[in-house]
C-alpha cells in the first residue's frame, strides 16, 4: 500500500512477510511435466502411449546391447559366450568383430606399418581448414592450406616427392603467367595461363618428374589405390569432393546467371544432366566408360576418377542451392556495386557471393552431408566402402560369416558423428555470421 | 508539403555554374519491350549545376538518371558524361561509373560489411587507394555527414536517415564529379528527411554537380538552379525554381504542382 493511504486506512501492515518458495507443484520438473505432458486427457493418453512405444523399442534392443561380447575370435564363439552367460535364447551383439577388424573399417587394406601416413594427413587436414573455418586460428596458418592437397596426396599414395612438387609447380607457373599477362585483360590472362598450365601437364611434368627423381630420389613407399578402403576411402573422397565441388558449384551458379549465351547454356545443360542421372550411373561411367574415351595407355587412377564424378554430382546440386541464394539478394545490391564502378568479378567476390553463400549455408552443408554418405556407393565400382565393401570382405572370412548388425551400427555411428559435427559447424557459422551482420 | 524541412535560406552567391558541360544527352529514347519509357530526351547539364527532376510516378525520371550511369541501357540517341560517350564498351562504362556517384531510394548499403568497410571498399578495389588513405577519407566524409561514431557498426544497426547519409558518404569517398540522387528521401520517416536534405544542401553549397529526382519541392526551391518536370517519358517543362513554381507554363505542370503543393 502506498504512503498516502496510510493516513486514511485503519490498519496498514508495516512489515513484509518473508518470501516463500512456490508450492512444489508450481516449480521445476513437476510443473514442467504437468504443463507439457499431462495438461489434458488427450495429452495424457498420448504421453502414456509414447512411453509404451519407447518401452517396446528399448526392451527389444537393450538386451542385444547389454549382452554384447568384445572378447571372442569368431561369431560362433560369441554365440557360445552369450548362451552361457544369458541363457540359450538370449540375443547379443558380437562386438568382437569390431575389435578384431577395426583397422580394416578405418584404413581398408592400407599397409599397417604405414598407418601413420593417413593419420598424419588427417591431422594436417585440420591445420589446413582451420584458418578457413575458425576465427581463433591465426590467419598466418593459411599459407599451409594451398599446399595441403599436394602434401596429402603424397602422404596417402606415396611415390616420388617430385610428383606433388612438380604438379604444384605447374599451378604456380600458371599463376605466374596469369599475373604477367594480367594487364592485357583478365580473359586473355586466364586463357594464356590455362594453356601454359595444360601444356606443362601434358608434356613437361612426366619427364621432369623422372628427371628429378633420377637425380635426387626422395620419396615414400607407393600405396596403390586398390589398398584404400573403409573410412580412409570415404573421407578421402568426401574431403576431395567437398573441397572441389564448392568452387565448381559457385562457378556453375554464376554461369547459369550469365548474360553470355554459351556459358549459360553449358551451365544449364551440365546441371540438369548431372542432376537428372543417378549417381551410380555416373560412377559406372567413371569406372568403365572413361577408359574407352581416354587415350590408350593412360593410367587414370580409379579414386581420382570417382572423385571427379562425385565432385561434378555435388557441384550441380550446390550450384542450384547457391542460385537460390543469389536470387534472394535484392537487385539494389547489384546496382550499388555497379554504380560504385566495381567490375563483375569484384562485385561478385566482395558483395554478391559473401551474402549469397551465407544464405545458402544450410543447403550447401546438406549437400555435403549427402555427398559424404553417397561415397559408400563406390562399392558398386569395386572399391571397398566402409558400409558394404569392408563388411562383405569380413564376412567372407569363415569366422565372421553371418555378422550383419554390428558393422552397420559401428559404421553408422561413425558416419553420424562426422555428419553431426558438420551440421553443428554449419549452425555455428550461421550464428557467427548472423551476429556479424545483423 | 515539403517546405518545413528546409529552414535556412541557402546562400547561392558562391555556387557558380561553369560553362563546362558535365552531361550531354541528345535525342535519347528508351523502351522496356514495347513500352516507350523515355522519348526524345535532350538535356545538357553544366558543371556545378543542381537539377531537380520532378514528375508523377511512372514518368521516367528515375529511368532517366539511371541511364546516365548505365544501370539502364538506352536504345537510341547519345549520352556523353564527362566527355566520355556511353556505349557498350565496358571500359567506358566503368570510367563513367567511377566519376558518377549514385544514391538510391533504398540506400543499398552492403549489409555484410561495416559502415567503414562500405565506405572504403570501392576506393580500395576500384581506385586502388592505399587502405590507410581510404580509411582517412572515409572518416572525413563520415564526419561530414555527422556520424563518425557509427563507423564500426553494421548498416542494419542504423536508422534509415543515418543509412542514407552513409550511402551519400559512400558515394563521396569515390570523389565523384557528378552525383545522382534517385528519390533519396522517399523511403524515410518524415523526421529523418531533414537530416538527409541538410547533407545534400551542404553538398550543393560546395559546388557539386547534382541531378536529383525528388518530391521535396522545398529542397528544389532552396538549392536547384533548374527544375525539370517530366511526364509520360518526356521533359515537359524546365525552368529556374522561382519561375517554375510561381509561373508554370503547361497545364500538366500546373496540375502536378497543385496536387503536391495543394494541401
Amino acid at each position: 500500500m502506498s504512503d498516502t493511504e496510510a493516513h486514511s486506512v485503519a490498519y496498514v501492515r508495516d512489515t513484509m512477510m518473508p518470501q516463500q518458495p512456490a508450492p512444489a507443484g508450481e516449480t521445476g520438473a513437476i510443473r514442467w511435466l504437468r504443463e507439457n505432458l499431462f495438461s489434458g486427457w488427450l495429452n495424457t493418453v498420448l504421453t502414456l502411449l509414447g512411453i509404451f512405444a519407447i518401452y517396446l523399442f528399448v526392451s527389444h534392443f537393450y538386451g542385444w546391447f547389454l549382452h554384447g561380447v568384445w572378447e571372442a575370435n569368431s561369431i560362433k564363439e560369441c554365440r557360445q559366450i552369450i548362451a552361457e552367460r544369458w541363457g540359450p535364447d538370449a540375443s547379443g551383439a558380437c562386438w568382437a568383430v569390431i575389435r578384431e577388424r577395426w583397422h580394416q573399417f578405418i584404413f581398408g587394406f592400407y599397409p599397417p606399418e604405414l598407418y601413420w601416413r593417413p593419420i598424419l594427413a588427417f591431422a594436417l587436414l585440420f591445420v589446413a581448414i582451420g584458418p578457413l573455418m575458425f576465427q581463433f586460428v591465426p590467419k598466418k596458418v593459411a599459407w599451409f592450406t594451398p599446399i595441403y592437397p599436394f602434401l596429402a596426396v603424397w602422404l596417402l599414395w606415396g611415390g616420388s616427392v617430385w610428383g606433388p612438387v612438380l604438379v604444384l609447380t605447374g599451378f604456380v607457373l600458371g599463376g605466374v603467367v596469369f599475373m604477367a599477362v594480367a594487364r592485357f585483360g583478365s580473359i586473355m590472362a586466364f586463357s594464356v595461363g590455362a594453356i601454359v598450365t595444360i601444356l606443362y601437364f601434358l608434356f613437361a611434368v612426366g619427364p621432369l618428374i623422372s628427371l628429378f627423381h633420377a637425380m635426387i630420389p626422395v620419396g615414400l613407399e607407393s600405396v596403390a589405390s586398390s589398398k584404400f578402403g573403409g573410412f580412409l576411402l570415404a573421407i578421402t573422397l568426401g574431403v576431395g569432393g567437398i573441397a572441389m565441388s564448392l568452387p565448381a558449384g559457385v562457378v556453375l551458379a554464376l554461369g547459369r546467371q550469365s548474360d553470355m549465351l554459351l556459358i549459360k547454356t553449358f551451365s544449364v545443360i551440365f546441371i540438369e544432366f548431372i542432376r537428372g542421372v543417378p549417381l551410380i550411373t555416373l560412377l559406372f561411367v567413371a569406372s568403365l566408360l572413361l577408359n574407352y574415351f581416354l587415350p590408350p595407355g593412360t593410367n587414370f587412377d580409379i579414386i581420382l576418377r570417382v572423385m571427379i564424378l562425385v565432385t561434378m554430382f555435388a557441384a550441380a546440386y550446390i550450384a542450384e542451392v547457391i542460385r537460390g541464394g543469389l536470387a534472394a539478394l535484392p537487385r539494389g545490391q547489384y546496382e550499388a556495386a555497379d554504380a560504385l564502378g566495381l567490375d563483375y568479378w569484384k562485385a561478385q567476390r566482395l558483395i554478391i557471393l559473401p551474402q549469397a553463400l551465407k544464405i545458402s549455408i544450410p543447403g550447401i552443408v546438406s549437400t555435403f552431408i549427402g555427398m559424404f554418405k553417397d561415397t559408400t556407393l563406390v562399392v558398386f565400382v569395386g572399391l571397398f566402402d566402409p558400409l558394404k565393401g569392408i563388411p562383405d570382405f569380413i564376412r567372407a572370412d569363415f569366422n565372421w560369416k553371418g555378422i550383419y548388425w554390428e558393422p552397420f551400427v559401428f559404421v553408422g555411428a561413425i558416419f553420424f558423428i562426422l555428419n553431426f559435427a558438420m551440421s553443428r559447424y554449419s549452425m555455428h557459422l550461421e550464428n557467427r555470421l548472423q551476429r556479424e551482420h545483423r | 508539403m515539403s517546405e518545413p524541412h528546409i529552414e535556412r535560406s541557402v546562400d547561392r552567391s558562391h555556387m557558380q555554374v561553369s560553362d563546362e558541360v558535365a552531361i550531354q544527352i541528345e535525342n535519347m529514347n528508351k523502351w522496356y519491350g514495347q513500352f516507350h519509357v523515355l522519348r526524345d530526351i535532350d538535356l545538357t547539364v553544366q558543371r556545378g549545376e543542381r537539377i531537380v527532376i520532378a514528375g508523377p510516378s511512372g514518368s521516367g525520371k528515375s529511368t532517366l538518371i539511371r541511364c546516365i550511369n548505365r544501370l539502364e541501357e538506352h536504345q537510341q540517341g547519345k549520352i556523353v558524361v564527362d566527355g566520355i560517350e556511353l556505349t557498350n564498351d565496358l571500359k567506358n562504362i566503368d570510367k563513367i561509373r567511377r566519376e558518377v556517384g549514385m544514391v538510391f531510394q533504398h540506400f543499398n548499403l552492403f549489409p555484410h560489411l561495416t559502415i567503414l568497410e562500405n565506405l572504403t571498399l570501392a576506393p580500395i578495389w576500384v581506385r586502388k587507394t592505399p587502405k590507410k588513405e581510404a580509411i582517412d577519407t572515409a572518416m572525413h566524409f563520415l564526419e561530414k555527414v555527422k556520424i563518425p561514431e557509427q563507423a564500426d557498426k553494421y548498416p542494419g544497426q542504423l536508422s534509415g536517415g543515418q543509412q542514407q547519409r552513409v550511402a551519400i558518404a559512400r558515394s563521396l569517398c569515390m570523389k565523384p564529379r557528378i552525383m545522382l540522387f534517385d528519390e533519396p528521401t522517399s523511403a524515410l520517416d518524415p523526421e529523418m528527411i531533414k537530416e538527409v536534405l541538410d547533407t545534400m544542401i551542404e553538398l550543393a553549397e560546395e559546388g557539386m554537380t547534382m541531378l536529383c529526382v525528388t518530391h521535396e519541392m522545398g529542397f528544389a526551391q532552396a538549392v536547384a538552379n533548374r527544375v525539370i518536370f517530366m511526364a509520360d517519358g518526356q521533359i515537359v517543362e524546365q525552368n529556374n525554381p522561382h519561375d517554375f513554381f510561381n509561373n508554370p507554363k503547361s497545364d500538366r505542370t500546373k496540375q502536378f504542382l497543385s496536387q503536391i503543393l495543394g494541401h
